[in-house]
């Protein structure tokens, strides 16, 4: 015990070293720690205070008029109608590619992570051109659409597509490291051991992955609700028809409606908060840090 | 269940990792593929287990032809290097695994299944484990967690791929006569994969020496260390001297000595010497006797390991003597000695001259 003793404070003793050598003096830690807090003040706290002055600036009334306005209920409903088809198909997208790529063997393979991230790469003002050009009137593929009778731009399916689009990367590339890292010698265990591959995902690879899954639906929920460009490009902006919120607030507030505007804009800051709150609660449950391609 | 390995042929890309390959293994063996990495031994074992696709061959299991069918069809144990546990699930449910994913028709009760889970525990001696996370549990408690979780399946063969590689050497060497025992309580037929030949020999009923995609040779522990075929499998199988030299008339030269190698064909050749084949001595007592000087004395235990350069050619030696010859010896570094080779087995360089 003495000879391990000894070599426990021999290591300990560089180990502090590196520790003090990286350590500034107290006044500049303050100073930095100003700075960071002066900042974050100025540029996130003070918006955020400034929306709910601003949204409650007629009282209460008016803020709950706005929000109960028949266009902006319509803009609430048609946004949750996008997250709920957007969020469970990139959920279901995001795995089957992170499955592909970290499971198998194959070649293309760093092609398709590329491809991926294509989404992070094109403003989304392009990408909403891509899909007018695409299924637009005249359209490559417009014509058919039109003969069939199926309207995809300046409507519901466009902006379904367009949300879907931007927010494929988000779910994918939270797993991808993660499955990367766990290796595939539990799937195959459970193989011998007489599972098939449903049984092997359901009881296996799903709980596995279930907290770096949900901390991507988080993040691909915020982007779809917040997703303005790409959006903004194929809905027309049809008043109660084809806005979501964030269209809608854009409108309201060209209309020199303020309030309205700010009213419909602190609703969706909450879903923000509460968005951050559950990624936080995540985050401190499973001590995972999102390791998304920077 | 005995398992037959015909003629399998596996290639990752343009790279042959397995090269008509053919083994038969009778039921209740124990079977060790010994090798060094990228011997393809590893890969045989994943494909008897059907975990991997051979580009050629068949693989039988009691003369029923088993190529291809699924793994979750063959009813393998399989344990893996890394242990592979379930780290979302218990002990207990790590364990009940194999037999909670059955089919309803075939699935015991809950009540049995967990007699069987308690059975298994038991016999892995890990009776108050059961709650516990794979992450709370030491590697060698790990491993038998693994064991126990293949034998629930109460499999047709045990496949092992270096199930003790990553364990410290004291807890694998424990293991390895657990697993033995075990072996011989269940009879179960095992094929287990090692780079370690110590641990082959120690527990294998036979041991397959493989080498760059192909076996060297399969025989008893005894067979392959006392009667190896081909140079590989000598020098694989611990420490070995080499003499290079030419056979003339029955006689390996090799620097100024001549060693009787009746057997032999004409040619060069190198003779194989096992380090502790050797007589060492304070006069010469024929022309086989190698003038040397000791260089190195390393006592390790019961063995002393003593290192001499030959005289004629400057090459080391290592030679081997357990602890009462070298005391009755009185040796010491530096003084110069006669070494004569007890026994030598002499190969013809079919390499020289090309």
């Amino acid at each position: 015990m003495e000879h391990e003793h000894s070599v426990v404070a021999k290591t300990n003793g560089p180990v502090i070293m590196t520790k003090n050598a990286t350590k500034e003096p107290k006044s500049i830690q303050w100073i930095l720690i100003s700075i960071v807090l002066l900042f974050l003040t100025l540029f996130l706290v003070v918006p955020l205070i400034a929306i709910f002055v601003k949204a409650f600036e007629k009282g209460a009334d008016a803020y709950l008029a706005a929000i109960a306005h028949p266009d902006s209920l319509a803009a609430i409903k048609l946004t949750l109608i996008v997250v709920l088809i957007t969020v469970p198909l990139n959920a279901v997208f995001g795995v089957v590619a992170a499955w592909t790529i970290t499971k198998y063997d194959f070649k293309g393979k760093n092609f398709l992570i590329t491809l991926i991230d294509l989404p992070f790469s094109v403003s989304p003002v392009i990408a909403g051109l891509i899909f007018v050009l695409l299924f637009g009137l005249h359209g490559a593929l417009g014509t058919v659409l039109q003969s069939l009778g199926l309207k995809v731009i300046f409507s519901i399916p466009g902006i379904v597509i367009a949300s879907i689009f931007i927010t494929f990367p988000f779910i994918a590339r939270e797993l991808i490291p993660l499955m990367q890292s766990q290796g595939t010698s539990e799937e195959e265990a459970s193989l011998t051991l007489g599972a098939g591959g449903f049984k092997t995902f359901w009881y296996v690879t799903l709980p596995n992955i279930k907290w770096g899954l949900l901390y991507g639906v988080i993040l691909c929920n915020a982007r779809t609700i917040g997703e303005f460009g790409a959006v903004s490009v194929v809905s027309g902006h049809i008043r109660g028809m084809t806005n979501t919120m964030p269209l809608h607030i854009e409108i309201l507030y060209n209309e020199y409606q303020f309030s309205a505007a700010f009213a419909v804009a602190s609703l969706m800051s909450i879903f923000a908060i509460i968005t951050l709150i559950i990624k936080s609660f995540i985050e401190w449950k499973t001590g995972f840090k999102s390791t998304k391609a920077s | 269940m005995s398992i037959i390995v015909e003629n399998i042929t596996k290639y990752y890309g343009s790279y042959q990792a397995l090269t008509n390959i053919n083994l038969e293994i009778k039921s209740g063996e124990l079977i060790a593929l010994l090798g060094p990495s990228g011997s393809g031994k590893t890969s045989l074992l994943r494909i008897i287990a059907g975990l991997e696709q051979a580009e050629n061959g068949n693989i039988l299991f009691n003369e029923e032809n088993y190529t291809h069918k699924h793994v979750k069809d063959r009813n393998v144990g399989f344990v893996f290097q890394h242990y592979a546990l379930f780290r979302n699930m218990s002990i207990f449910d790590n364990i009940a695994y194999g037999l909670k994913v059955r089919p309803r028709k075939i699935r015991p009760s809950k009540k049995e299944i967990e007699q069987k889970v308690t059975e298994l525990l038991q016999l892995v001696k890990l009776e108050g484990y059961k709650d516990r996370y794979p992450s709370q549990l030491s590697g060698g408690q790990r491993q038998r967690v693994a064991l126990a979780r293949a034998l629930a399946v109460e499999p047709n063969i045990l496949l092992l791929d270096e199930p003790f590689g990553a364990l410290d050497a004291k807890v694998r060497k424990e293991l390895r006569r657990w697993l033995r025992r075990l072996h011989d309580e269940f009879n179960v037929t095992s094929v287990f994969v090692t780079h370690d030949q110590e641990e082959a020999m120690d527990v294998a009923d036979r041991v397959v020496i493989m080498n760059e995609g192909k076996i060297e040779q399969v025989g008893t522990p005894e067979e392959v260390y006392d009667h190896p075929i081909n140079p590989f499998v000598y020098d694989f199988l611990g420490s070995v001297n080499l003499f290079k030299g030419n056979v003339q008339q029955g006689k390996l030269v090799t620097g100024n000595v001549e060693m009787n190698a009746p057997d032999s064909e004409d040619g060069v050749s190198t003779g194989y010497v096992r380090a502790h084949n050797f007589i060492i001595e304070r006069k010469a007592s024929g022309k086989d006797s190698i003038a040397s000087i000791i260089d190195h004395i390393h006592t390790m235990g019961a063995i002393v390991r003593i290192e001499v350069i030959r005289h004629d050619t400057n090459e080391p030696l290592e030679i081997e003597l357990n602890k009462e010859q070298y005391m009755e010896l009185e040796l010491r570094k530096g003084e110069r000695v006669f070494v004569r080779p007890k026994e030598l087995k002499v190969f013809v360089d079919y390499m020289a001259g090309i």
